[in-house]
């Protein structure tokens, strides 16, 4: 059978994309936050998962004002990375399972979370950066991976607690898959920032900190968070945050942490990471 | 907008809700077209002509020629769209920001590298008034 044997948090700001491409990540800027991730590739290197679910927004490149999915489940072979306006990103295609995500629409959908599928859909830095954070540069992508698109750019974005559930509808129905795979969970997004208006450039260590502390131990507790607390505390667009609470409901109440890491900043954003283990149970 | 949100009382941010989007529909569908070269090309080629194929409303549309940033979002435009105009105009999300803040590039960047702009004194608009 499927199973989900960990999770990682993990901003997805686009000027780090753009530090891999430009071969820039030693510098004096840059350095400090992929040395916090030199451990991380280590882990990835032995966690070895054969599949990575992976929870991010996309920042009106494959949907415009036009198509608003509030959660877009990716059910396609494979993912361009898309040009973005500078060109794509010089990343490889992001290869899918379409009999894994198949799998997944029909069991979440019967299990009343109304996805929108997406047979073809290209991917942003929402979705590669995480993937450059974690595996380097490699020729290939060495993990097969699900999208999950989430809107977080129209207000209101699904809440703290209903992202807990559809990740615990997500752990049923990768559970429930009929081939051995190991599945890692990414959850995507923030740490607190503003990009917009007279208070851009908002950053928010204390309430950060809070943040993964209840992701980490008290999920439950954390997930019912108002949106209003997330955009007055961590600016509007730290709004991203929710997206962390599918990969946490898709773990166990019980997780081992492996790794926390935190950095200020990266162009506008405050940088957040963590690794999150099932323990052994995990495995069904 | 009909009624007022909690989160109206946060300064210096204009939440981009259900309201602001159908407002701002046309505004954002413009900017985003930029993503393509071709738009890009012929938005260059006759900035009038090309603005005509997006029924926005008048304001809207001189706050696009005008380059007003802040103004645009007030109008119902997002961010993530009218960056697309701003890197039209060769501005980066940094830079766009320190036009936004009123602070410059300079004071934008050094705030940032420093920590960022504090949490405190900026939850709410009495907060900002009071200054
Ligand atoms: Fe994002």
């Amino acid at each position: 059978m499927a199973w989900i044997s960990s999770g990682v948090g993990c901003s997805h700001v686009p000027a780090l994309g753009v530090a891999v491409d430009q071969k820039i990540t030693n510098d004096d800027y840059y350095g400090p936050i992929f040395k916090g991730f030199e451990y991380s590739k280590k882990w990835m290197e032995q966690e070895k998962p054969d599949v990575v679910f992976l929870v991010y927004n996309d920042h009106c490149t494959a949907f415009d004002a036009s198509c608003i999915p509030t959660f877009a489940l990716g059910c396609a072979a494979e993912y361009q990375p898309a040009d973005e306006g500078w060109g794509p990103r010089p990343v490889p295609v992001v290869k899918g399972n379409q009999r894994l995500s198949s799998h997944i629409a029909q069991s979440l959908i019967l299990d009343e979370f109304d996805m929108t599928i997406m047979n073809e859909m290209e991917v942003d830095h929402g979705l590669t950066v995480p993937l450059s954070m974690m595996y380097g540069t490699p020729d290939e992508w060495p993990c097969q991976v699900i999208p999950l698109a989430v809107n977080v750019v129209q207000y209101p974005a699904p809440t703290g607690n209903r992202c807990y559930n559809l990740g615990k509808a997500i752990r049923r129905a990768i559970d429930s898959y009929d081939e051995d795979l190991k599945v890692c969970i990414f959850g995507t997004g923030g740490m607190s920032h503003q990009l917009q208006h007279e208070r851009a450039g908002l950053i928010n260590p204390d309430f950060d900190t809070k943040f993964l502390n209840y992701i980490a131990n008290d999920p439950v507790t954390g997930s019912q968070m108002k949106h209003v607390e997330y955009l007055r505390e961590a600016g509007s667009e730290g709004i991203e945050l929710v997206m962390w609470y599918v990969m946490r409901g898709a773990l166990n109440d019980e997780v081992t942490e492996k790794h926390r890491f935190y950095h200020v900043p990266a162009s506008n954003t405050a940088v957040g990471h963590i690794i999150l283990e099932n323990h052994a149970e995990g495995k069904a | 907008m009909t009624k007022s949100e909690e989160y109206d009382d946060i300064p210096g941010t204009i939440v981009f809700d259900a309201d602001r989007s159908r407002q701002g529909y046309h505004l954002n569908m413009f900017c985003i077209s930029l993503r393509e070269q071709k738009n890009r090309d012929a938005f260059k080629a006759d900035a009038d002509a090309y603005l005509d194929k997006f029924p926005m409303t008048a304001e809207q549309r001189q706050a696009v020629l005008d380059q007003e940033w802040n103004l645009m979002l007030e109008l119902g435009g997002n961010i993530y769209y009218t960056s697309k105009l701003a890197a039209f105009h060769g501005i980066n999300f940094q830079e766009l920001a320190g036009i936004m803040t009123g602070m410059g590039s300079t004071d934008y960047r050094a705030m940032m590298l420093a920590g960022g702009r504090s949490i405190e004194g900026n939850r709410n608009k009495k907060e900002w008034e009071d200054k």
